[in-house]
């Protein structure tokens, strides 16, 4: 039973990072149609931003400022930092190609996610950076926190969760409840229509990308708060985020969620049932599971192809 | 054809080359012609005079021609140089030659985005890896292994295209990318599958055979230890057959057909065409060339890990067939060597690389400016401006230019008068100047006239100043965003490539 507490949390923590992820995918794709590869290295350059802040910030053995507001600063940091580069590759490397054949902004987007991966490699090396969240006031963000039977839930890992929820429910009431969100969800249903309508499409998509990738920046930081970071860890995760959008259903933001949390609990459980080897390969299984049988996933809407 | 504009446009009369080109480029839509219409004015467009002529000249000399020749160059390249070294880059040359080949398939004709290509590439290695070393003891005579493997690929193809084939491009491109993640944790934790070892893990397989054909074993290395040019030979056999096998194709019922699911699948459907066993074609075509392909180049190796199949080589033959031109046979293979010699150079630092970058720089503002006033002015800039910012940096600290210049030699000696080489760098300093650098370069792409050379003379100067500081001693990061930039920039200016035609979606 503690064996299961402790990897529903395990899945719990994961998820919510792969749920903030997926949501970028789904945003992006809901109004392009576009498959955006370079958004886990997005996630990355975050995870650094991050890092960086951190240490301007006095490091964590000995920070400036308190915990929490440290924290905060990184995570907002990372957010902004994001925001301008998913703008600025938006602008440059998929406007030009919005006409273009369906393949284009996909290459174009495998060559942006090469070129941040590598980028980051060339400035600061490929080694692994640790947030050390450890020393962070003696090691109070691990200790601290309460307990379920036998299992210890520390205070880390209810931020984690936390923020990441908070920042999804952020994003509910964005989409649904201002101005910028509704057009943002008509465009998705239909870009044309929503254009004679007189919504500004190029805005609309600038703020799905400022959106979609701030998330990743802050699924970056809430990530390396727990694990060493490094430049090519965003292929993987990318890989996650899409995998957890597609689940879910493309396009839907609670369907994103869904699927950032169930991908997080089957990792969870084979790393900890069955193997730790193996738990691509059942990420594997069931994308290819969901593809054949319900290929719109769990939320989504059957995409019916008007000729 | 919804745009009437276009039929006015064939209907003027076109006054001159320029003109005709500037209308080409610019104005007229690229949605809603059929490829015909669209190179119209490229056809009135030709040159005059001597290059004109020549130009025609030139496209009327047959593929197989133009195959012989090339083919014929390489196989000079062991008479005119002794080096072993040069003689593997030939050889490692053909092989990407052949993976672009084989990718050109899947993406140029079928339009189909295959993100697991690599792996194919990697089974058709570890399938000729078990069928002949030690590993089961089995021991294949050669020709009869090399078929087996091509067709081993070309089932496993198949078989990775079968659950995606009801799958738009996007889904298929994740299908893709997964299975090529399959294959790396496969290999990777194959040493123990059940307590047996398939693949030995990240140990790799040793002690493969070399080729046997006819009773003849084709050594891996001369007697002096330097590679052997036989495999050299064999590799540029099979490219040929490749080559001229799916130029055939190409040109064949299927080839058409591919063609037509390519521009529209819809309505390739809808006019009776089976959508979905000429994708899964395609991807078996492609994979069984990467699967070929990977039998002699492995039995040249002798031994099979799985870092040789990661996803850098995946961007390194999706970059040459992009760049030469997706859907061209003689534009990837183009790519290919282009590809694949800038990355041998940026192999290590120093030597001739450091010269590479001027010239690609100076042929790029050339090309663009064509010969100019405006060209002179921003090398003329671009080398005073360089000049006075070394003698300020110099002024304020004379450690800012005391760096060292490791490489000896007329350009190096030329770049230490002229780049700011500092002894020590701050740690900020990479970073601040390389985004900078960046962010320079995509501005530069949103402005015009004269304020856009007043912003390209410093960007030259700040990317002599970024190649020679942080590239230059990283090139095994530097080689990788080359191909990167490439990929975006490829796509964005001339998403044809180098030698592809140009594609125009119909509405």
């Amino acid at each position: 039973m503690d064996t299961f507490i402790q990897l529903t949390l395990n899945g719990l923590t994961l998820g919510s990072v792969y749920a903030l992820i997926a949501l970028g995918y789904s945003l992006v794709y809901g109004i392009l149609k576009l498959l955006n590869f370079a958004h886990g290295d997005v996630f990355m350059v975050g995870s650094f931003i991050g890092f960086g802040v951190l240490q301007l910030l006095g490091g964590s053995t000995d920070p400036v400022v308190p915990v929490w507001l440290l924290l905060v600063a990184i995570t907002l940091a990372a957010m902004a930092g994001c925001a301008v580069l998913g703008v600025a590759i938006e602008r440059f490397a998929y406007r030009p190609l919005r006409d273009a054949p369906r393949i284009a902004p996909l290459i174009s987007a495998l060559g942006v996610s090469f070129f941040l991966a590598y980028s980051m490699q060339l400035l600061f090396g490929a080694e692994q950076r640790d947030y050390d969240a450890f020393a962070l006031d003696n090691g109070a963000l691990f200790f601290k926190g309460f307990d379920i039977g036998n299992v210890r839930v520390p205070l880390l890992r209810i931020i984690i969760i936390v923020a990441a929820f908070v920042l999804m429910a952020l994003l509910w009431v964005l989409a649904t409840r201002t101005r910028t969100g509704k057009a943002m969800q008509a465009t998705s249903y239909d870009r044309e229509a929503a254009a004679m309508m007189g919504i500004d499409i190029d805005r609309v998509i600038v703020f799905a990308f400022v959106l979609g990738s701030a998330l990743a920046g802050a699924a970056g930081v809430l990530f390396a708060l727990r694990a060493p970071t490094f430049p090519s860890i965003g292929f993987l995760a990318g890989l996650k985020g899409f995998t957890a959008a597609v689940i879910g259903g493309i396009g839907s933001i609670p369907g994103a969620m869904a699927g950032g949390l169930i991908l997080g609990f089957a990792e969870a459980y084979t790393q900890g049932y069955i193997s730790t080897k193996w738990s691509d390969l059942l990420v594997f299984v069931i994308l290819i599971l969901f593809m054949l049988f319900r290929p719109q996933g769990l939320l989504g809407k059957a995409d019916i192809r008007k000729v | 054809m919804s745009n009437p504009t276009d039929w006015d446009d064939l209907s003027q009369p076109l006054e001159g080359a320029a003109e005709a080109s500037a209308a080409e480029g610019e104005t007229s839509p690229a949605v809603g012609r059929d490829e015909w219409v669209a190179r119209h004015g490229e056809r009135r467009a030709r040159r005059e005079g001597v290059l004109g002529t020549l130009e025609q000249r030139l496209q009327v000399v047959p593929w197989w021609a133009w195959l012989t020749l090339f083919v014929g160059i390489i196989c000079l390249v062991p008479v005119g140089f002794e080096s072993g070294y040069v003689r593997r880059v030939a050889f490692d040359t053909v092989v990407f030659m052949l993976l672009a080949l084989g990718l050109n398939v899947v993406v140029g004709w079928g339009g189909l985005l295959d993100l697991g290509y690599v792996a194919f590439f990697g089974v058709g290695a570890y399938a000729y890896a078990l069928l002949s070393s030690d590993q089961y003891d089995i021991h294949l005579p050669t020709l009869l292994v090399v078929p087996i493997v091509a067709i081993i690929g070309g089932i496993v193809g198949f078989l990775v295209g079968l659950p995606s084939r009801r799958l738009s491009g996007d889904y298929l491109a994740i299908v893709t990318l997964f299975f090529f993640q399959v294959f790396l944790t496969f290999t990777n934790n194959g040493d123990d599958v059940f307590g047996h070892s398939i693949t030995n893990g990240p140990n790799g397989i040793l002690n493969l055979d070399q080729f046997e054909i006819f009773g003849w074993t084709l050594e891996r290395a001369t007697p002096d230890g330097l590679f052997n040019i036989v495999y050299l030979y064999v590799a540029l056999v099979v490219f040929t057959l490749v080559y001229i096998a799916l130029h055939l194709l190409n040109d064949s019922r299927t080839g058409r057909a591919w063609r037509s699911l390519r521009e529209d699948p819809l309505a390739a459907e809808l006019m009776g065409m089976p959508v979905n066993r000429l994708k899964l074609m395609a991807f078996a075509f492609g994979a069984s060339v990467a699967a070929l392909t990977g039998t002699f180049a492995t039995a040249l190796n002798g031994s099979v890990f799985p870092q040789n199949f990661e996803f850098p080589l995946l961007i390194t033959v999706y970059t040459m067939v992009i760049l030469g031109g997706a859907g061209s046979q003689a534009g990837v293979v183009l790519g290919a060597v282009l590809i694949s010699v800038v990355l041998e150079m940026l192999r290590d630092a120093g030597g001739d690389v450091r010269a590479v970058f001027y010239v690609v720089i100076l042929l790029a503002l050339t090309a663009f400016f064509r010969a100019s006033t405006k060209l002179a002015v921003v090398l003329g800039g671009t080398i005073v401006f360089g000049l006075l910012a070394r003698f300020v940096a110099g002024e304020i600290d004379a450690s800012w230019t005391a760096g060292p210049v490791d490489d000896t030699g007329r350009i190096a000696a030329w770049a230490s008068d002229w780049v700011i080489v500092p002894a020590h760098m701050a740690g900020w300093v990479a970073p601040v100047a390389y985004v900078g650098l960046v962010a320079l370069a995509l501005a530069l792409t949103l402005l015009n006239g004269w304020v856009r050379i007043a912003v390209l003379v410093p960007t030259l100067y700040l990317a002599a100043f970024v190649w020679e500081n942080v590239m230059l001693p990283h090139p095994e990061s530097t080689r990788y965003i080359v191909l990167g930039a490439i990929l975006v920039a490829t796509m964005v200016a001339r998403p044809q490539g180098l030698l592809g035609e140009k594609r125009v979606e119909i509405v």
